[in-house]
């Protein structure tokens, strides 16, 4: 029997299922995380996952504490106002945090509402860029919640009031420049985009509905409040009435719950209902539930053509449970497309799912995850900074040669960096004299798709190929970081 | 499902599991057919490209009424002459470089290029110019398809991908393009050194080679790792290339840098994909001011062709090339209240290279807003295409490629006069 197939048969049925669920429903297991979950029932993991509770979330203060992978810091450590700073709190959070789901949630919505620090930045300045993508409020002097924070608080929350912080939120009215959107001139991006990518989809609107769209956001603009002396000047929404172009709209498509499809002609002082007519409607279009349960499905389920009758389900708890996000998650998570042993490790990993998994895997104790953002870069992902309004493409457009030299040379460097806690665990574990049971403990510890026929004893040459195995140190520390490498390099670790 | 813009291809995935990039011994006759390689390079000008504000048609009284704030004034153009429809045409006045390209006879511009019902989307925008297929987005790239066409074994490094992810017009069913951002860093590397690491990159080589049955995702990135391996000496020598001339240090020069890199070492490549973005200017658009928005996206566009250019004519390379652009859209006509444009229709192609017969192609629009106006459309709003954009790919296909555009694109698309190369 090949060391995989007797790895597969020793993990029971049970823990792969469980360990499928931290895969795809956060970033991979700790060994504590792994501890915990386990003694859990499938269904009763699910619900741990989904209801964590609103409040008491203090991940952050674990940040520069010994134990937890490192950050690095240039003169103060600053997430709020520098984005540097910020992606590696996100990052940080994604190793250590104790509600996965969360974190995996604000992923999945920073792909949905993707937005580009580069142009806030550009637009705002870096400091102020930051702030609008990542301040969190307590921290703030003005008490700005950055984007990511919003949708970090409303990761499982209600898909309609995600919706209405969204079109209000700073960073959003620079990046789709609803902060222009006047009644002389309505300004078509946000109109556009809210239909295209956030709600709908292509093909259930017209080009007259964005136009209409437009019109009725004329005036969702931005103030500045605050001081600029004690740091609370900001950049907030402001429903400009004076702004807002008050006649009639019409779309394609039904506005209100009795069919009617025009939005009234309404005074300027009212006419912000306007937007939150549209975004209710939007939310309660048949089609948004079924765009949504797509996206699910990509994201949480498999890369292939979404399963009809999955789509339908979900696009009906979606509408039954009036657009609230945990009883879908929950649907999602329990749907047996989901725990269908089929879809165990059919999924590209992103490049974050990638480098947090590994970083759980591997071991993280004195590593920087400043390290890994430029690896990132090269794989294809930057937080903060999608492509554009899309979000990232996943599936196999993550996986150019360039990108998959960057996978390896990234477990090459946290391998490099691990040398001395690998052989120290190997030699704790009792079994430096056997390269075979080497390789044993470090496929168990850094578990992947089955391997290929054969390339379990390619490794095990790879153990003896540079001369006689002798459990020494010095070959511990390099046969245990080739072996690291070449694991977590494997096509089959790219997959979650 | 709707139609999307993941490029998850039908089959595409599957293809790869009966495929493989081809050995690093196949660079021998990469390098024997080398130096005799005709390459293109396809330009992505992300965004929308707004074509009025890059070749202005500055006699034209509307082009000044409808953008207040962002018409470039005549005075300031560069100006090109007059097309076939007799409207005189100036280039933005950042564009010095293709002035003295276009002057040269080496720079074409196809005028009004698009398609019936353009989109407005983006993605949808740019699945379709990267198809070449507005029925189905979702297919396989033109240039992927021409790649497939080639007689196998095609070598692991027919084609270049110059950004860090796969875009749609490389997606082919069988040949895998690599992505080459910078190639100083296009590596393997190693946690030990010497005969340690020696033997690491052989097991990942080793590992590789594997073809897995039955798995097609997995059998994806096992195609992928290989091809990634069996390149890696290659463009090492490319990572050593000195240019003729000094690039600008964007995103989008050393990407032109590399691509030049890569001719001048004769790897054998054919086609290069190289991207500058940007182009989306709702707001603030800018174009006669330094340092605006789109001022700046031409002095980045301008600068990096230009030292291609430079560089390529010194090196005796040009004859062998041809960078042909796209966007998705052209913009608004009218300025917006952000003075920007938003999402329009029409747009302009640019073809660059040695062999080119440069000059104006196709008319210029009226801007006058006249919704019978034929030569706009969405009720005078947008400018309506006169060149399908398939005609523009057919001629490069049949007529620099070599190859046959009627299969790679689906049906003949030729058109009369296009005759820019």
């Amino acid at each position: 029997m090949s060391t995989e197939v007797a790895l597969q048969m020793a993990r029971g049925t049970s823990t792969r299922q469980i360990e499928h669920l931290l895969r795809r429903a956060g970033f991979g297991a700790r060994p504590d995380e792994i501890d915990f979950y386990s003694e859990m029932s499938y269904a009763q993991a699910v619900d741990a996952l989904v209801n964590y509770p609103s409040s008491g979330d203090d991940v952050d203060r674990f940040i520069g504490q010994p134990g937890f992978v490192g950050t690095t810091t240039r003169g103060v450590f600053s997430p709020n106002s520098n984005i540097t700073d910020a992606r590696q709190r996100w990052l940080f959070r994604m190793v250590h945090s104790d509600r996965p789901l969360q974190e995996k949630m604000t992923l999945f919505w920073h792909n949905h509402f993707a937005t580009g620090y580069t142009k806030v930045a550009g637009t705002l300045g870096a400091t102020e860029g930051t702030r609008y993508m990542a301040a969190k409020s307590a921290d703030d002097p003005g008490h700005v919640q950055g984007q990511i924070e919003m949708l970090r608080a409303n990761a499982l929350g209600n898909f309609r009031d995600i919706l209405v912080a969204i079109a209000k939120d700073t960073a959003m009215l620079v990046w789709l420049d609803g902060r222009t959107n006047t009644k002389a001139k309505p300004q078509e991006n946000f109109a556009r985009e809210v239909m295209e990518l956030f709600t709908v989809g292509v093909g259930h609107y017209t080009e007259p509905d964005v136009y209409a769209g437009a019109r009725v956001f004329t005036g969702w603009n931005l103030q500045r409040p605050g001081t600029a002396s004690d740091g609370s000047q900001h950049y907030e929404f402001l429903y400009n009435a004076g702004q807002h172009e008050t006649t009639a709209k019409t779309f394609s498509f039904a506005i209100y719950p009795d069919g009617n499809k025009t939005i009234p002609a309404r005074g300027a002082a009212n006419g912000m209902q306007d937007g939150l007519d549209l975004i209710n409607a939007l939310a309660a279009h048949p089609n948004t539930g079924r765009y949504l349960a797509g996206k699910l499905w990509r994201f949480f389920v498999s890369e292939r053509d979404p399963d009809p009758a999955f789509v339908e389900r979900i696009a009906s708890v979606y509408q039954q449970q009036r657009f609230e996000m945990k009883p879908v998650m929950r649907e999602v998570l329990l749907s047996p497309q989901f725990i269908d042993s089929a879809a165990h490790w059919a999924r590209y990993a992103w490049p974050v799912e990638y480098v947090v998994r590994a970083l759980k895997d591997v071991g993280w104790t004195g590593f920087s995850v400043d390290t890994a953002l430029t690896p990132l870069s090269n794989m294809g992902q930057v937080l903060f900074d999608p492509p554009d309004v899309a979000g990232w493409d996943a599936g196999t457009t993550w996986f150019t040669t360039g990108a998959m030299l960057a996978r390896m040379n990234f477990a090459s460097t946290l391998a490099n960096n691990q040398k001395f806690n690998l052989a120290t665990n190997v030699k704790s574990a009792g079994i430096s004299r056997n390269p075979d049971s080497v390789l044993a403990y470090f496929l168990d510890q850094i578990a992947t798709a089955p391997l290929d026929t054969g390339v379990s004893s390619e490794l095990s040459a790879y153990l003896r190929a540079t001369g006689a195995w002798t459990g020494s140190d010095a070959q511990l520390q390099a046969k245990s970081a080739g072996l690291v490498h070449l694991i977590a390099g494997a096509p089959e670790y790219q997959f979650c | 499902m709707q139609i999307t813009r993941r490029q998850f291809v039908k089959g595409g995935v599957a293809a790869f599991t009966v495929t493989f990039a081809a050995p690093e011994v196949l660079s021998d006759l990469a390098r024997a057919q080398g130096t005799h390689t005709r390459n293109l390079v396809v330009l992505y000008l992300s965004g929308g490209n707004d074509a009025l504000s890059m070749l202005v048609p500055y006699n034209d009284g509307a082009y000044y009424s409808r953008r207040p704030t962002i018409a470039i004034p005549a005075g300031q153009v560069l100006q090109i002459g007059s097309d076939s429809s007799r409207v005189a045409l100036g280039l933005h006045p950042r564009l010095t470089g293709l002035k003295q390209i276009f002057d040269q006879g080496r720079l074409a511009f196809v005028q009004r290029t698009g398609y019936e019902n353009q989109t407005r989307s983006h993605f949808l925008g740019t699945d379709i110019w990267s198809t070449a297929n507005p029925n189905n987005s979702q297919a396989l790239g033109w240039v992927g398809r021409y790649l497939d066409s080639l007689p196998s074994p095609v070598d692991a490094l027919v084609g270049w991908n110059t950004t860090g992810t796969q875009p749609h017009v490389l997606q082919a069913g069988h040949t895998g393009v690599p992505a080459i951002s910078n190639p100083a860093t296009y590596s393997f590397n190693s946690p030990n050194s010497g005969a340690e690491a020696t033997a690491e990159r052989n097991t990942a080589i080793s590992i590789s080679s594997h073809m897995p049955v039955d798995r097609p995702e997995l059998a994806f990135v096992y195609g992928t790792t290989r091809e990634a391996l069996s390149t890696l000496n290659r463009v090492a020598t490319v990572a050593q290339y000195s240019p003729s001339t000094t690039y600008p240090n964007t995103g989008f020069g050393q990407a032109m840098r590399a691509v030049a890199g890569a001719m001048a070492k004769s790897i054998g490549t054919k086609v290069f994909y190289v991207t500058t973005g940007g182009f989306d200017t709702h707001s603030a658009q800018n174009p006669n001011a330094n340092n605006g928005a789109y001022f700046n996206l031409m002095a980045t566009l301008n600068d990096g062709l230009l030292a291609f250019y430079t560089d390529l004519k010194n090196q005796g390379l040009l004859e062998d090339t041809l960078v042909l652009s796209f966007s998705e859209f052209g913009r608004r006509i009218s300025e917006n209240g952000s003075q920007g444009t938003d999402h329009g229709a029409a747009s302009v192609m640019l073809v660059m290279g040695g062999r080119v017969n440069g000059g104006l192609y196709g008319t210029a629009p009226n801007l006058n807003a006249d919704p019978n106006n034929p030569t706009l459309e969405n009720n005078a709003g947008d400018v309506h295409y006169e060149t399908d954009f398939r005609s523009v790919y057919a001629q490069v296909i049949d007529n620099w490629l070599g190859a046959d555009s009627a299969s790679v694109l689906g049906g003949n698309f030729k058109k009369a006069g296009l005759n820019f190369i």
